[in-house]
């Protein structure tokens, strides 16, 4: 019997209600105390086609999906063709005898556990529904029971989420499921899941409201983006959320649009924000100029997938590092910040912002769709941590002698910052080349000095973060005396660190070096792990190794091996393990 | 209150003599002395070209931004700050070809800010290539065969886009587009003026001369009546009009906001925001 360790796969079409099914069944977990993990699967449309969602649960904490699942709920035929093969052998399969024949899938002969249930005649002459989406509920019920696990929890998900009437629907539902699955389910399942008492409370979210909720806590009030997988769902929480939080959120005619919004914000005094992925980034790489070029801070979300072009839009991958790193034309400074699980995508938004205004540039808030759409539960963040800075604003009444500079050059490169409808400044900005007061200019001396002072910038910020110790890596294990060292940036993170677990268990330790900042780049960081490296291995989701090339351009060193994954999904943890194994 | 000398900059004007902008640049001062606003609560914007420059030449707030961005940079700042009055100044390229996809979203919105086109029917700092408001036939170096594809009528996609204020000028006469200016900035939402701006350098055709010999103020003319509007954004040929062709009151895209209403962003504390009652739809 295995206790608290637990996958499930739900699978059926699109439009089926999987993803909201998943994330009752997860939340219901999280309630008892449990540790969850989940992510989705989908493609790019609204109905029909194959969708999945995977929730791991766990009596302690977890990082990504496994390679196996113990449990799948099919709703429809494909579901088990597609996903026999990710079943544990002690696995077990819920269906619906009217969508699938046992024979023709060849059950029988596996010695799979198998679970029947009528769900739609269940929904239709027991419940009297006409909504068929309410079998999923029904199913839900059917695993609280396999697993042993009290329905209170669900009950309780189901009140909050649903409106009354749909949660009464809902309610009976899920014992309608409970208790066919106590009355005719063969005993015969292995896997418990149990609550843990004096929990402390958890939350569950994904990495877009993760990013969003940093971006609220950091004080953005204007938000402008179009939507674009993976990154929609930050426009939809900042919507939902635009009227309690006094925020201005608008989806206006493209990126285009969206970046050059949030750049005027910018410069009327406001923290501003857009997100998007790699097409719509594409549209904005002229704005990112000249949001660098006029200093301007702005925060961009880019939600990586799978391309190139439109690629595969609902899939994830790590291909655009190099293109971030360089998109626009000219020399301008820019911060890339790449957060690797759900905290951090708290955390580091609100750094972002920080940043932004302190050394007024384009922040980039680099993720991608394995993060920005998976959901972990997950402490509530410590809202205390990190401090709002603005670096020098000027408002009410300019105090200068002289008149008032937009571009003063200083030692830091950073001018102080008068905001418009300040008394007794003119505040002129310009994308042209400019002088300290923002007038156009193509004198060549002047054009030198300010290039300087704007990648001046950079120069202390890379003075700051060393001197403040900001976490611009994050190192696991042990530094000396491994067997490898993984290194690798963000979403990666998760399988890389339940791989780590699995090996081990084999008594094979590695460590691993999370790069968080992209750029500035943190060299001497780098540097000092690679020092002490048996050997490396960098694990990354693109096909060239953006980050290998990365590393190779600061410290002049290549990395000893690579493990690359680009077919749009994430790694699996044990796949990853066994890469590794092979390596050493 | 501001003087003009107080409008004045140090910068060296560069456009050609005789230029159309000289006129849009004088009117425009006028109308804001005329108005009483003070140089600190103004931002002006401006796009890539010769007009472009206009953002060096008043001393007020000011942004140069790039090529056919003007609306939405526009859009951002007075969502931002609702206590600015901003004005866009676009060249007809910049506005009607590279930032077309801003215009019509722009009337729709109905967000409150100005913006001034200079339309010299060219591409006047790219050194005169045809737009898309050059007459069908105007020859230039990018069409040596002539433009082939019939003009771009603004005033009358302002007007079906839902634009709440569409008025023409002329800058060979300043007066009357300064009383436009004045009257357009004084419109609560989006309020547009296509102005005629001959480029005396590259548009042989579209001169002061032929300008002069068409234009004709509107009077007796019902700026409600968006039909009579429609209709008369239509005239062009022998005789073409100039002055305001329509005018409505809507509310404004902020005014639909009635959480933020007219508070400016920007002013709001964010030291420490309150995220606690989202964490707990979290739990
Ligand atoms: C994205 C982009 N494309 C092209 C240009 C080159 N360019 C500079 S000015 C200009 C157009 C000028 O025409 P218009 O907007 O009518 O202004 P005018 O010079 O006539 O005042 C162009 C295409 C540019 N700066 N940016
Ligand atoms: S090129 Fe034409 S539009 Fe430009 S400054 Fe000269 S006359 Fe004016």
């Amino acid at each position: 019997m295995k206790v608290n360790d637990f996958s499930i796969l739900i699978g059926g079409e699109a439009g089926a209600g999987i993803a909201r099914s998943g994330f009752l069944f997860a939340k219901a977990c999280m309630r008892g105390g449990l540790h969850v993990f989940c992510t989705i699967d989908y493609q790019s449309l609204i109905r029909g086609g194959h969708n999945f969602y995977i929730a791991r649960i766990s009596g302690e904490e977890v990082y990504s999906q496994l390679d196996h699942v113990n449990l799948i709920v099919a709703l429809n035929a494909e579901t088990v063709m597609l996903h026999k093969k990710d079943l544990s052998s002690n696995g077990g399969i819920i269906y619906d005898p009217a969508d699938i024949s046992p024979d023709s899938q060849n059950f029988q002969q596996e010695k799979l556990k198998l679970y029947s249930i009528p769900l739609k005649k269940i929904v239709r002459d027991k419940l009297k529904e006409t909504q068929l989406v309410i079998r999923n509920t029904v199913a839900l019920g059917t695993v609280f029971s396999l697993l042993k696990y009290d329905l209170i929890f669900s009950e309780e998900i189901i009140k909050d989420i649903f409106k009354p009437k749909v949660a009464e629907i809902n309610l009976k539902a899920v014992r309608a499921g409970f208790e066919f699955a106590e009355e005719h389910f063969e005993k015969n399942f292995e896997y418990r899941l149990r609550k843990i008492e004096n929990a402390e409370k958890r939350i569950f979210l994904n990495g877009n409201e993760a990013i969003g909720l940093g971006a609220i806590k950091a004080g953005c009030k204007f938000y402008a983006a179009y939507p674009m997988t993976p990154s929609t769902g930050l426009l939809h929480f900042m919507a939902a959320n635009e009227r309690k939080q006094n925020m201005i959120v608008i989806q206006p005619e493209g990126e285009i649009a969206a970046i050059n919004m949030a750049i005027g914000a910018a410069f009327a005094g406001v923290r501003a924000m857009t997100a998007t992925s790699g097409g719509g980034f594409c549209l904005m790489s002229e704005g990112l100029g000249m949001a660098g070029m006029t200093e301007m801070p702005i925060v961009i979300n880019v939600a990586q997938r799978q391309g190139p072009s439109t690629g595969l839009p609902t899939y994830s991958a790590q291909a655009d590092l190099r293109f971030i790193l360089h998109a626009s034309q000219g020399e301008f400074p820019r911060v890339v910040i790449a957060p690797g699980d759900i905290e951090e995508c708290f955390y580091e938004t609100m750094q972002a912002f920080n940043w932004a205004e302190k050394y007024q540039l384009p922040v980039i808030i680099l993720t991608d769709k394995y993060l920005l759409e998976s959901y972990t539960s997950i402490k509530p963040f410590n809202t205390k941590r990190m401090k709002i800075e603005r670096g020098s604003i000027i408002t009410g009444i300019y105090k200068g002698d002289e008149k008032y500079k937009r571009y003063e050059i200083t030692a830091t490169g950073v001018s102080p910052r008068a905001l418009p409808l300040t008394k007794r400044a003119i505040v002129r900005t310009s994308a042209n080349e400019h002088d300290e007061y923002g007038f156009t200019t193509e004198n060549p001396e002047m054009t030198t000095k300010m290039i300087d002072k704007r990648i001046r910038k950079l120069v202390y910020l890379s003075r700051e973060l060393e001197e403040r110790n900001i976490a611009t890596t994050k190192f696991y294990g042990h530094a000396r005396g491994r067997e490898a060292t993984l290194i690798s940036w963000g979403s990666t993170k998760g399988p890389i660190l339940e791989a780590i677990k699995l090996l081990n268990r084999e008594n094979i330790v590695v460590n691993y070096l999370q790069i968080i900042y992209l750029q500035p780049f943190p060299k001497n960081k780098v540097e000092n792990v690679l020092d002490k490296a048996k050997k490396t291995i960098i694990v990354e989701n693109n096909k060239t190794s953006q980050l290998s090339s990365l590393i190779r351009e600061y410290t002049l060193r290549d990395s000893d091996y690579k493990i690359l994954k680009y077919d749009g999904r994430p790694f699996d943890p044990g796949y990853l393990s066994q890469k590794i194994k092979e390596i050493i | 209150m501001v003087t003009l000398k107080e409008l004045n900059t140090p910068m060296k004007i560069v456009w050609c003599p005789g230029c159309g902008n000289f006129g849009i640049l004088s009117a425009f001062k006028s109308a804001i002395i005329e108005l009483g606003l003070e140089r600190e609560q103004i931002v002006i914007v401006s796009g890539i070209g010769c007009h472009g420059k206009i953002v060096d030449y008043v001393n007020t707030n000011g942004f140069h931004g790039i090529h056919g961005r003007v609306l939405p940079l526009a859009t951002g700042i007075k969502l931002a700050n609702p206590k600015l009055t901003v004005i866009g100044f676009a060249g007809d390229a910049d506005c009607y070809d590279e930032g077309w996809d801003h215009f019509c979203h722009a009337a729709r919105r109905n967000v409150d800010i100005t913006l001034i086109v200079h339309n010299n029917m060219i591409l006047g700092l790219t050194t005169g290539q045809t737009t898309s408001t050059s007459q069908p036939g105007f020859k230039t170096k990018s069409t040596p065969f002539g433009a082939i594809s019939p003009s771009l009528n603004p005033i009358a996609n302002a007007i079906v886009s839902h634009a709440t204020f569409v008025a023409r000028g002329f800058s060979g006469d300043p007066k009357h587009l300064q009383s436009l200016i004045v009257e357009a900035i004084k419109h609560k939402g989006f309020s547009y003026i296509d102005v005629f701006q001959p480029c005396v350098t590259f548009n042989y055709l579209n001169t002061f001369e032929w300008f002069r010999k068409r234009i004709y103020k509107l009077e007796d003319h019902e700026v409600t009546d968006k039909w009579k509007a429609l209709e008369k954004s239509l005239e062009w040929g022998t005789r073409i009009p100039i002055g305001i062709f329509y005018k409505e009151e809507r509310p404004t895209y902020r005014e639909h906001l009635p959480h933020v209403k007219s508070k400016s962003l920007s002013m709001m504390s964010i030291a420490d925001m309150d995220i606690s009652e989202i964490i707990e739809t979290l739990m």
